[in-house]
């Protein structure tokens, strides 16, 4: 299965090349296609026991042709001769019976891609017995504490080249493993997550610990009226809220009215303390350095002190914006553009057991859930507390606090921040992996309490 | 297909197992949307793999891949052996199924015309003449069309000797205008949001959605929202229209009665339920005219939870969630049926593709039609209407909720008197079911199509159907997303 993975990246350029001559054939001569190999496994436990246990591999071929101004996509999953000159023939066929574009651009040229190495042969060959044995600990040392665990643990790899008939060879690998636990105790719960390249890097012990010390401390939670809160919120709960809104940084997000920052660009939105960079080379990101058209991503500045500066550019939008593109554009034809996706905030040197003991009265949260947008302009968003939310009275954590509703307005929650943590990788459910602070916020706005 | 899973069937039943089950997809998708009066997003896709799944050593293994070869199939039927070993790490109790028959049989979904037989610049020119005539409609910004089709043939084959093939063809269309002015976004959707509608049919469904007829009313409703005065805050009568109400059975009914929620195995990700065991057959869910199915029959029509078998090979079922008010069923698995000691899986297995493992997703989640007329659904002194989803929220054992909508309307004394923009409501799932106080007749219902319902680790996205009629809801809390 493994050595089944790459054997088709090794032979990219040859199917890349096939597609080429097949498209030839046809009359065409500029086209993209994309090559891509991945396998995924997932240990996932539940009531103190492994219950699901899967791994896939799968491989998937995509081609767009450009013609006359036109373009579309086919993909398949199937490599053989056939099957490449099959989805060439696709893809040319409904490309023809499309309008033409006069603002689609043209494939890219060659570039040159920084250096970001993100793929680990022990990730990447990290077996089934591995996630199984750290699973068990995990699920011992919460039974120990008389707690009830769920979660995951999963690692993976992949390997993607994008090519084109102008010249482009963009390929990146990258592993990834993440681990995830819920311990849940009669009447509380706790979580936490990590996710890394190198698998090495996670401490699946650490985070079990961590989620069965929340667990045993929101135990009997207390029930606090809906208000305007100071809040303490940890890093997977900054990302997953805050991470709502970088798609609206997007020049054609912009053109099309859709944004927050329509008419707002250059303009102080948010407090002195908050500064925003997109960086692939970020230590504590992932993704590949180039974009869906093969052009290489820019270091961004989205939000200097406060002040939103800079904002991602495909090629489409770069050219008639009149501006270089960023390499932040979605694979083409697509309607959204294009969007930072390496988003690094800057941090303060704030523990969060300082900001507890800063804090007279407030509400430290672990995550938050099922977030959904409300308001589009005023960046309105509602959501769950979940899994570890306490009360903070006189500088120290009192007790566990039954879930709140929140409906806050990130424009005004990004104003608000009294304090942040040094930033580290954080991931959550909600929204894409980032590099986050904790951060300690004011007025934030809870609107409801539910029963739990 | 069918030799492949019963070439993977055999690679794993000769190595010794308790039970298992193959299925081999094969998957045809087009998508087309439209912005702005150019094509926006243009393609094709096929995807075929194998997914086996064994129970051997007490646990389950689960191995998908699309290398088709002999050797391909060999190494997944390892793996899959391997990965269930591996769970013999961390394991509690034996895994039991409930007993289900062997079957064989084929089935294809009815539909009256191939979508696929329809050229991409004949689904263009129709979406194209819709985005046109949206932005005839002065303010707006942003004008969106998109059709979708998936043609998906699964052949299931288990080691009780079942063999069934089928094929599910699904569609979907729809359209919205934006308009962004003075620094506010508005946004209405035809004839929903999430797409539009989607449905188990074929490009019949695109005709009979009246696409372009709608788009003049759709364009100028979303630019009214500007002028039109903020939702009033407080405890009001609610009246919701049936796509909207889709939803809300879907979030507030149709996860809690997730049979493997309840026990636990959704804990870390999608949650848990309220619907302990204990309040099967004693919990008042809803007033006494609230009654809900999960029926995944055709009979019960053309949702995207319509299908002959589920993804373990039990047939479709039709099964009281909700009776005159009262909590009388979950959605189950074989292995969550034996395990609270029922006789039978009621057939709510799925999985999104070759590549993942089935597991307990909604089929079609409906609330019956009431026995009201519209006119009694609207007779209400003072009451707030809300039309097509825009913001959905739920706590993890899915007691709190809060919706909000594209577009509302005042209603005094059972008539429409004034649009309200950014309506929303909250509330607890029982106090809202147990408001419900009036709901429309059979010739309001429509089966609504619900395309994006993620749950699992790894993430599935599955297609639910929620049949609906407007209906109205006593002193619901309104406004409290822009509350404070």
């Amino acid at each position: 299965m493994r050595d089944k993975l790459s054997e088709p990246q090794q032979q990219a350029a040859d199917i890349f090349s096939q597609m080429v001559d097949a498209a030839r054939a046809r009359g065409v001569t500029e086209i993209e296609a994309v090559i891509a190999g991945e396998t995924q496994a997932l240990t996932r436990f539940a009531n103190n026991a492994i219950h699901q246990n899967v791994a896939e591999r799968m491989v998937t071929l995509s081609v767009r042709p450009v013609i006359d101004g036109r373009t579309a996509r086919a993909s398949t999953n199937r490599v053989d001769r056939e099957a490449i000159r099959d989805v060439v023939e696709q893809a040319i066929a409904i490309t023809r019976l499309t309008a033409p574009d006069a603002d689609l651009p043209a494939l890219a040229g060659p570039a040159e891609y920084q250096d970001v190495n993100r793929w680990y042969e022990a990730t990447a060959h990290a077996t089934p017995e591995e996630r199984a044995v750290a699973v068990a600990q995990a699920i011992r040392a919460v039974e120990r504490a008389g707690q009830t665990a769920a979660g995951i643990y999963s690692t993976g790899e992949s390997v993607l080249t994008l090519f084109n008939s102008r010249g482009v060879v963009a390929r990146h690998a990258e592993t990834m493993a993440r681990f995830s636990i819920t311990a849940m105790a009669p009447d509380s719960s706790g979580w936490a997550k990590a996710s890394a390249c190198d698998h090495r890097d996670l401490d699946p012990l650490q985070l079990t610990q961590t989620a069965a010390r929340k667990a045993a401390q929101s135990h009997a939670p207390r029930e606090l009226p809906a208000g305007r809160y100071t809040v303490i919120l940890e890093p997977a709960a900054v990302l997953d809220l805050v991470g709502q809104m970088f798609g609206d940084f997007s020049a054609t997000a912009i053109r099309d009215g859709r944004s927050f920052l329509n008419d707002r660009l250059g303009q102080k939105l948010f407090g002195e303390n908050i500064t925003i960079h997109d960086d692939v080379r970020h230590p504590g990101q992932a993704g590949p350095a180039f974009d869906g058209e093969g052009v290489p991503r820019q270091r961004l500045t989205l939000v200097d002190r406060g002040v939103v500066k800079e904002i991602a550019y495909c090629r489409q939008a770069a050219a008639l914006a009149g501006v270089e593109p960023t390499g932040h554009g979605y694979p083409l034809p697509n309607e959204f553009g294009e969007a930072p996706m390496n988003i690094a905030i800057a941090g303060g040197d704030s523990s969060v057991d300082e900001m507890v003991a800063s804090t007279e009265r407030g509400i430290l949260v672990t995550r938050l859930w099922y977030i959904r947008e409300v308001d589009p302009y005023e960046k309105i968003f509602t959501g769950m507390t979940r899994d570890g939310t306490f009360l903070v009275e006189g500088g120290h954590v009192s007790a566990g606090l039954r879930n709140f509703r929140f409906n806050e307005s990130l424009i005004e929650m990004l104003s608000n921040v009294e304090a942040l943590s040094p930033p580290v990788r954080a991931t959550g459910e909600e929204t894409f992996d980032m590099v986050a602070p904790a951060m300690k916020v004011g007025d934030f706005h809870f609107t409801e309490v539910t029963r739990f | 297909m069918k030799d492949l899973a019963l070439r993977a069937l055999d690679a794993v039943a000769r190595r010794g197992v308790t039970y298992a089950d193959v299925r081999g997809v094969e998957i045809r998708e087009r998508e087309i949307t439209t912005k702005n009066g150019k094509a926006g997003h243009v393609s094709s896709a096929e995807s075929m793999g194998i997914g086996i799944r064994v129970l051997a050593f007490g646990c389950w293994g689960f191995a998908a891949t699309d290398d088709l070869t002999a050797g391909g199939i060999e190494g997944a039927a390892a793996l899959a052996m391997e990965i269930a070993r591996a769970g013999t790490a961390a394991r509690k109790r034996e895994v039991t199924l409930a007993p289900e028959e062997k079957h064989e049989a084929t089935w294809v979904s009815p539909i009256r015309i191939d979508p696929f037989s329809i050229p991409v610049d004949q689904n263009l020119a129709v979406l194209l003449a819709v985005d046109e005539e949206l932005r005839h409609t002065p303010g707006v910004s942003l004008a969106e069309t998109s059709m979708h089709f998936e043609r998906r043939r699964q052949v299931f084959a288990s080691t009780i000797g079942s063999l069934i093939d089928q094929t599910r063809y699904l569609s979907g269309a729809g359209f919205s205008a934006l308009s962004y002015k003075d620094g506010e976004i508005q946004k209405r959707s035809y004839p929903n949001s999430f797409g539009g509608q989607h449905a188990l049919k074929g490009y019949e469904l695109v005709e009979e959605l009246r696409l372009l007829e709608n788009a003049s009313r759709i364009a100028q409703e979303a630019v009214a929202l500007h002028s039109a005065d903020q939702c009033p805050e407080g405890e009001l009568d609610l009246i919701v229209d049936s796509s909207q109400l889709g939803l809300q059975i879907h979030e507030s009914i149709g996860h809690p009665i997730e049979l493997d929620r309840v026990l636990g195995t959704e804990a870390n990700y999608a949650g848990m339920s309220f619907l302990t065991l204990d309040q099967l057959n004693h919990l008042r869910y809803g007033s006494e005219i609230v009654n809900v199915v999960c029926d995944a029959r055709p009979e019960h029509g053309p949702g995207l939870g319509t299908f002959a078998f589920d993804d373990e090979g039990v047939p479709a079922q039709g099964t009281d969630i909700i009776r005159n008010g009262q909590f009388v069923g979950y959605m189950t698995s074989r292995e969550t049926a034996a395990e609270v000691g029922q006789a039978r899986s009621n057939g709510c297995m799925r999985a999104d593709g070759w590549a993942r493992l089935p597991l307990i997703r909604m089929t079609n989640v409906s609330l019956e039609p009431g026995g009201q007329s519209l006119d009694e659904v609207f007779d209400a002194d003072h009451a707030i209407y809300m039309q097509t989803n825009k913001s959905w929220s739920i706590d993890d054992k899915r007691y709190n909720f809060q919706f909000g909508c594209e577009i509302g309307w005042e209603i005094r004394n059972g008539k429409r008197v004034r649009m309200l923009k950014n309506p929303s409501y909250s509330g607890i799932s029982t106090e809202f079911w147990n408001a419900c106080a009036a709901i429309a007749g059979p010739e309001h219902w429509t089966l609504w199509g619900v395309p994006n319902c993620g749950k699992g680790q790894p993430e599935q996205v599955m297609g639910t159907g929620h049949g609906a009629s407007p209906a109205r809801f006593r002193k619901i809390r309104i406004g409290s997303a822009y509350a404070g």
